[in-house]
């Protein structure tokens, strides 16, 4: 597996992909807080969010529907919202009979239901451009200028360098198991669900003990490399003016959005 | 290929600003006492050797097996790691990996991501710790059960916390989502229970000096006891309360301020050029906020007594 396999970074020249990736990281968290701050069914400031959105993402050169294409990934979870439809008081729009009992979807219901989904839809879109615009190491870099703690940002450098290597580990042991799993014709593989959750557990176990054997063997080659500490990078980011001016636009965007929310 | 291990990932959007808040804060005050105390106890070794193990969670997370019916048996891994690597530590791992599956996949969001640390990273390390070092010295058999029982409770603390934040929120109605999750994630703990405790006996057997005495993960001091004991019992007592009377928790939540707290305050931050500080819901949040930090207070204290204890 290469190393960029997990990567949604795509490669491209465009004016997004060149922003520094501080500017790119503080501008996606304002937008979500902004989408957060959104009274219900503040539609006009919907829609502004949402061609706010369609201008990054032409800005990005990576075609205007990728992010939407992409963003289906958070749809499973809006089920865990359904339950407002009928739990908030408010005018009965139609009501239907499940499992014995009488579901009532009023208009408030309905409201907040539509506001979660397009607030999380909104942010959801605009976390999939930063990471499709920004390459991984960048991107933590960004966050040791935001301040977040060296220790985390090594911890996720280091998770995000031998991922790959440790997923072919699993991909290893998965087709051992895969391959000693043979059952004749008609007949189920292996034993029952304790058997084969004890595999699985076992399998976990030689992970961790191949990722262990693993770390010990890459903190000594990078100490023979001179490791003292510190991570060090090649690509020091520096602001342009060009950062500044589009920091201080997005942040008016979003502040217009915030007025049209509550006019 | 990547698979999200359980319905805990919360994107953004569904959680409101205030409680997505509250929970950052108690967030970044844990993390940065697991920061301080890493950094104290452990060498700059420490950090490659948690970095991979935070991809190793992630790695291990894809290892399933199947039940029946389609569906499969996977590992969340937080009460694992803190077992193995110790509370502190598998906190900062734990961190790294939701960080990661939010920044990198999507997999939750970033403004309720101090939720999601919450949730899955947090409270999962201190019951899988708190409960298997209660049991630190007895017999082998002892020890699994135990640390299949935590890692089956701290996905229950997992999901009990993430429908509360819902229903704070105003996503979800309480009398739905709390059986709902609980009683999914009591099968899903299942799995997690069942590989936790194949994975420890699995490395007693082989490399038994990784989870001796002295080892990284006995180093917690006896305070994991009390506060992991008492984040399970909360679990253990409120799971059934709030599945049989989801209503009689609304009535307290809503006597106590909670309710507003969490949703009508979000649209009073920036009200009609009025301060918002002198609002009802605002002084609701507020103290809803303070509750919040003297329960964080509290178990940090608790801690920290036990630390010194023991030293």
């Amino acid at each position: 597996m290469h190393f960029d396999a997990f990567d949604r970074y795509h490669e491209k020249a465009s004016f997004l992909h060149r922003l520094d990736p501080r500017v790119k990281t503080l501008v996606t968290v304002v937008y979500i807080v902004s989408n957060a701050l959104l009274p219900d069914g503040a539609w006009l400031a919907f829609v502004f969010a949402w061609l706010f959105l369609i201008a990054v993402n032409l800005l990005s050169q990576l075609g205007i529907g990728y992010t939407f294409k992409r963003s289906i990934v958070a749809l499973p979870f809006a089920l865990i919202a359904i339950t407002v439809l009928f739990s908030i008081p408010g005018t009965p729009l139609f009501s239907f009979q499940l499992f014995m009992s009488n579901l009532t979807i009023t208009d408030a219901g309905l409201l907040r239901f539509v506001s979660i989904l397009i607030r999380s839809w909104l942010s959801v879109q605009m976390a999939i451009l930063l990471v499709a615009v920004t390459r991984f190491p960048d991107l933590i870099h960004a966050l040791e200028h935001l301040k977040v703690p060296a220790i985390l940002t090594t911890i996720i450098a280091f998770l995000y360098r031998y991922l790959f290597v440790l997923t072919d580990e699993v991909f290893r042991l998965i087709r051992a198991r895969e391959s000693r799993s043979a059952a004749a014709a008609g007949n189920r593989s292996g034993g029952g669900v304790f058997w084969r959750a004890k595999v699985a557990g076992n399998m976990a176990g030689q992970l961790f003990l191949r990722s262990y054997e693993r770390s010990d063997r890459i903190y000594n080659a990078m100490l023979s490399r001179g490791y003292a500490g510190h991570l060090y990078t090649l690509n020091p980011h520096e602001m342009k003016p060009r950062d500044y001016y589009v920091t201080a636009f997005a942040i008016g965007v979003v502040f217009i959005v915030q007025i049209l929310g509550r006019l | 290929m990547h698979f999200s291990p359980a319905p805990l990932h919360i994107p953004d959007g569904f959680l409101s600003i205030v409680i997505s808040i509250v929970c950052w804060v108690i967030t970044i005050i844990t993390l940065s006492l697991a920061i301080s105390k890493t950094n104290k106890a452990l060498g700059e070794k420490q950090v490659p050797l948690m970095g991979v193990m935070a991809a190793f969670i992630f790695a291990a997370q894809m290892i399933n097996f199947p039940v029946a019916g389609g569906t499969s048996g996977h590992l969340l891994g937080g009460a694992l790691a803190a077992i193995v690597l110790g509370p502190w530590a598998a906190m900062l791992v734990m961190t790294a990996v939701v960080a990661v599956q939010a920044l990198l996949f999507q997999d939750g969001g970033l403004l309720v991501m101090g939720a999601n640390i919450l949730n899955m990273g947090l409270v999962t390390a201190a019951i899988g710790y708190g409960l298997y070092r209660a049991v630190a010295g007895q017999s082998k058999a002892v020890r699994l059960s135990v640390a299949g029982v935590a890692a089956w409770l701290s996905v229950m603390a997992g999901a009990l916390l993430t429908s509360l934040q819902l229903w704070l929120s105003g996503t979800s109605q309480l009398g739905i989502v709390i059986p709902a999750m609980l009683g999914v994630h009591a099968l899903i703990g299942l799995g997690e229970a069942l590989i936790t405790v194949a994975a420890l006996s699995f490395i007693l057997q082989s490399r038994p000096d990784l989870l001796g005495e002295g080892s990284e993960s006995a180093k917690g001091g006896r305070g994991w006891i009390v506060s992991g004991g008492i984040i399970a019992l909360v679990v253990v007592l409120l799971s059934p309360l709030a599945s049989a009377d989801p209503d009689g928790l609304e009535r307290v939540a809503i006597n106590m301020g909670f309710i507003d707290a969490g949703q009508s305050a979000p649209y009073s931050i920036i009200p009609d050029y009025t301060l918002p500080f002198l609002g009802e819901t605002a002084a609701s949040t507020i103290v809803a906020g303070v509750i919040g930090i003297i329960v964080v207070g509290a178990v940090v204290l608790l801690i920290g007594r036990g630390m010194k204890a023991k030293a």
